[in-house]
């Protein structure tokens, strides 16, 4: 599976690159700067455009994302990092208007492909949304809902189990094994938003997206939440949209920065905060504008 | 000099206080027009709004009084002889002076003591019609003068005349409230009446409901039994069939128009099915009796079922397929009340559309939605115009939705229709089963009501 995957990985400077599947004479407004591939990629974004009726949202993005890696996608508002997000599980398709084209493998395989079915991609990319958004059912129920409609447990000693390694995992277990039973909707924002990440690994996917998962939360429990994140990137890929340019260097390893629908800018995490190389990233890092 | 014509000379008193005010107002303000505290015309509405409040309240006043104070007077007048009679007698005797006074003069027949009883009656109508005049203008003069009066730089006439119309609104909210009861308090005694000719503990666990009583004393046979058993067996069970009909069939088209219709389908769907509110109960009353019966009972015939031709059965599907919208389009409200985030976070967990129709929003618009069926419910205990034409006028008590029912509300209204005496206790029925059908439906609107509310916080 991995190899196949690395068969599609390009090791071109991207800008040498004009992407596989564009049609010629198509210029491209804005070159991304920096590396958009890695080695062996889980997801690889070609051409990826989206438009909201006449909007359009998003321009001609090409990025990879690695296995075991935290991205962090930063940027003005409205500057489509999280319409991109929403791309990779499709989770735009709940929105009549938005359009989708270009090409996202997962694995080798394009996500928007008529045989690929989406119930199964988004068992695979799993996503935690800004807002804590936990069912108003039992803590147990919330972290069970998706194995249950998976079918991932043969019996309830399985089920009990799955629901407490991913609480374990979102470093809840601890906080809430002795009210299982308790409605999720009355923990705090922060336990809600592990809650969520819990449920999410309950499903065991390959990738995480996050859309913002702090913005709602205070200081202390957003420092759970990105230790958490540096655990959890030992077995899954993570894909992060922040506005804390602080979070985006604390947690990730590669950064991408987006403007106006464009990916301005994409490398090493490190690199990007220390020394930028386009002038739009720069002015953004430095509090210029944004 | 009628009372119409006083309220256009009322409505002129108004025009020239405001006009009035609002010119004192820059007249006081001179050439310093910005230190007036209000905007002129506040102290236009405030002269105005002074001159016509005593005004009115002072002819609402008159207009409620004037009868009782001249017959009063009238009667007092009278000689001692007629004075003296029965009070029945005497409201005759008023009665026939009114009469006399309203063809234009004392009858050629009538007794002395009459005629000029009749002629009083008169100078005392004319006396009171001019005196109103008089009194109604100069209270509105009055009234107006003193605001007039007032109005300096800085008065504060918007706060005053805010405040009236606060005022003014609250009296005629209280007109609502009042009125609901006065309306209990009415059904109420009718009902005690009642009560005290029928027991309580009969009426309300006795079995057999035929509400014939003898209107003479020397009739026989029918003494009348009202035992309201029967009655609230055939409202339930009609309720029961309209619920069986409307409670999936609304549940589920709110399902599809919320959840999985495109906004093109529900853009005509919707009003397509508020059209189904909109219709007569009397035009789905024959639908009911002339459609729905005699299809029944012949299929009925075809399956070899004996099905009444007034039967339970019809009234209660009509009835479902009127409360169709009213239970949809409630529960459209409490599942487009479940957040957006919620079916996000289904999705992104790969669950697909039915899957989280029925594992999440259905759960969590449950409340709401249960509420929504209770307020359906009560409109289908109280319906009455399906139930008349199709349900049957036959006490039965029985669970057989093919044969013939009776309801509450059916019999309220043959009890009441026609030519009635108000004071046997075949009436006063109505009166009992009144109450107890708004006791059912208030008691379930509350209920519904607190539940509906306590769900809408959830998510806020």
């Amino acid at each position: 599976m991995l190899d196949q995957a690395d068969t599609i990985a390009m090791d071109v400077p991207p800008e040498a690159d004009s992407g596989p599947t564009r049609a010629a004479g198509e210029e491209k407004k804005i070159k991304t700067t920096g590396r958009v591939t890695v080695n062996k990629p889980i997801i690889t974004a070609r051409d990826v455009n989206v438009r909201y009726g006449d909007k359009h949202a998003i321009k001609d993005v090409d990025i990879d994302i690695a296995y075991n890696e935290v991205l962090a996608m930063i940027g003005p508002s409205g500057c489509g990092k999280s319409t991109f997000l929403r791309c990779l599980n499709r989770m735009n398709d709940t929105v009549d208007i938005a359009r989708v084209t270009g090409r996202i493998e997962l694995e080798g395989h394009d996500i928007y492909d008529r045989k690929t079915d989406v119930v199964t991609l988004r068992a695979r990319v799993g996503m935690v949304f800004q807002k804590p958004n936990p069912f108003p059912k039992s803590i147990y129920e919330n972290v069970a809902y998706g194995p249950r409609i998976h079918g991932l447990a043969r019996n309830q000693v399985e089920l009990d189990e799955i629901v407490q390694t991913s609480l374990r995992k979102a470093g809840l277990w601890e906080e809430v094994n002795d009210r299982l039973e308790q409605p999720g909707t009355g923990l705090s924002g922060g336990q809600q938003q592990r809650l969520c990440i819990a449920r999410t690994i309950a499903v065991s996917p390959d990738v995480i997206l996050m859309d913002e998962p702090c913005s709602a939360l205070d200081p202390i429990a957003t420092a759970k939440i990105e230790e958490l994140m540096d655990e959890l990137k030992e077995n899954y890929s993570i894909v992060i949209v922040t506005h804390s340019m602080q979070q985006a260097a604390r947690v990730s390893q590669r950064t991408a920065y987006f403007h106006l629908g464009d990916l301005i800018e994409v490398g090493e995490t490190e690199r990007i905060f220390t020394n930028p190389r386009h002038k739009l990233t720069e002015d953004y890092l430095t509090g210029r504008f944004g | 000099m009628t009372t119409p014509m006083l309220a256009l000379v009322l409505l002129m008193l108004i025009v020239a206080a405001f006009e009035a005010g609002r010119r004192r107002a820059f007249h006081v303000a001179g050439n310093e027009f910005r230190s007036l505290h209000s905007r002129p015309r506040y102290y236009g509405s405030y002269t105005a709004l002074w001159c016509i409040i005593p005004a009115l309240l002072l002819l609402v006043l008159w207009l409620s009084l004037k009868e009782w104070v001249i017959t009063s007077l009238v009667i007092a007048e009278l000689p001692a002889a007629l004075r003296s009679q029965s009070p029945g007698q005497l409201d005759l005797l008023v009665n026939d002076i009114r009469n006399q006074v309203a063809t234009g003069g004392a009858a050629a027949d009538a007794l002395p003591a009459v005629a000029i009883a009749v002629d009083r009656y008169r100078d005392l109508q004319w006396l009171s019609y001019t005196a109103m005049w008089v009194a109604v203008l100069s209270a509105g003069i009055v009234g107006a003068g003193l605001a007039w009066r007032r109005i300096a730089p800085q008065f504060w006439a918007r706060n005053r005349v805010e405040g009236i119309y606060k005022g003014l609104l609250l009296v005629c909210s209280t007109i609502a409230i009042f009125t609901t009861v006065g309306i209990v308090l009415s059904v109420l005694f009718e009902s005690i009446r009642f009560f005290n000719a029928v027991p309580v503990l009969d009426f309300l666990t006795g079995l057999e409901w035929s509400p014939q009583t003898a209107i003479r004393s020397d009739q026989v046979g029918s003494s009348g039994s009202f035992g309201a058993v029967p009655l609230f067996a055939g409202t339930l069970l009609v309720s029961f069939v309209a619920m069986m009909v409307a409670a999936p069939v609304g549940l589920m088209s709110a399902i599809y128009l919320s959840e999985y219709a495109s906004s093109r389908v529900r853009a005509t769907a919707k009003p397509m099915l508020e059209i189904l509110a909109g219709i007569p109960t009397v035009v789905y009353g024959y639908f009911a009796a002339l459609t729905v019966a005699p299809m029944l009972r012949d299929t009925g015939a075809v399956l070899g079922l004996s099905v009444s031709s007034e039967s339970a059965l019809a009234a209660g599907l009509v009835m479902g397929i009127m409360i169709i919208p009213f239970v949809s389009s409630l529960s459209d409200d409490v599942i487009n009340a479940v957040p957006q985030a919620m079916r996000d976070g289904s999705y992104a967990l790969g669950a697909t559309q039915s899957e989280t129709v029925r594992r999440v929003i259905l759960p969590a618009a449950l409340p709401g939605i249960v509420g929504g069926l209770l307020l359906a419910i009560s409109r289908a205990i109280g319906e009455t115009m399906i139930v008349v034409m199709a349900a049957g006028l036959s006490a039965n008590l029985t669970a057989n939705p093919l044969e013939s029912v009776t309801t509450v509300t059916v019999q309220i209204v043959t009890l009441l229709v026609g030519d009635q005496e108000f004071d046997s206790p075949k009436t006063l029925a109505a009166f009992a089963l009144g109450l107890v059908l708004f006791l059912v439906t208030l008691l379930l609107n509350v209920i519904a009501l607190h539940v509906v509310r306590r769900y809408r916080e959830q998510y806020e």
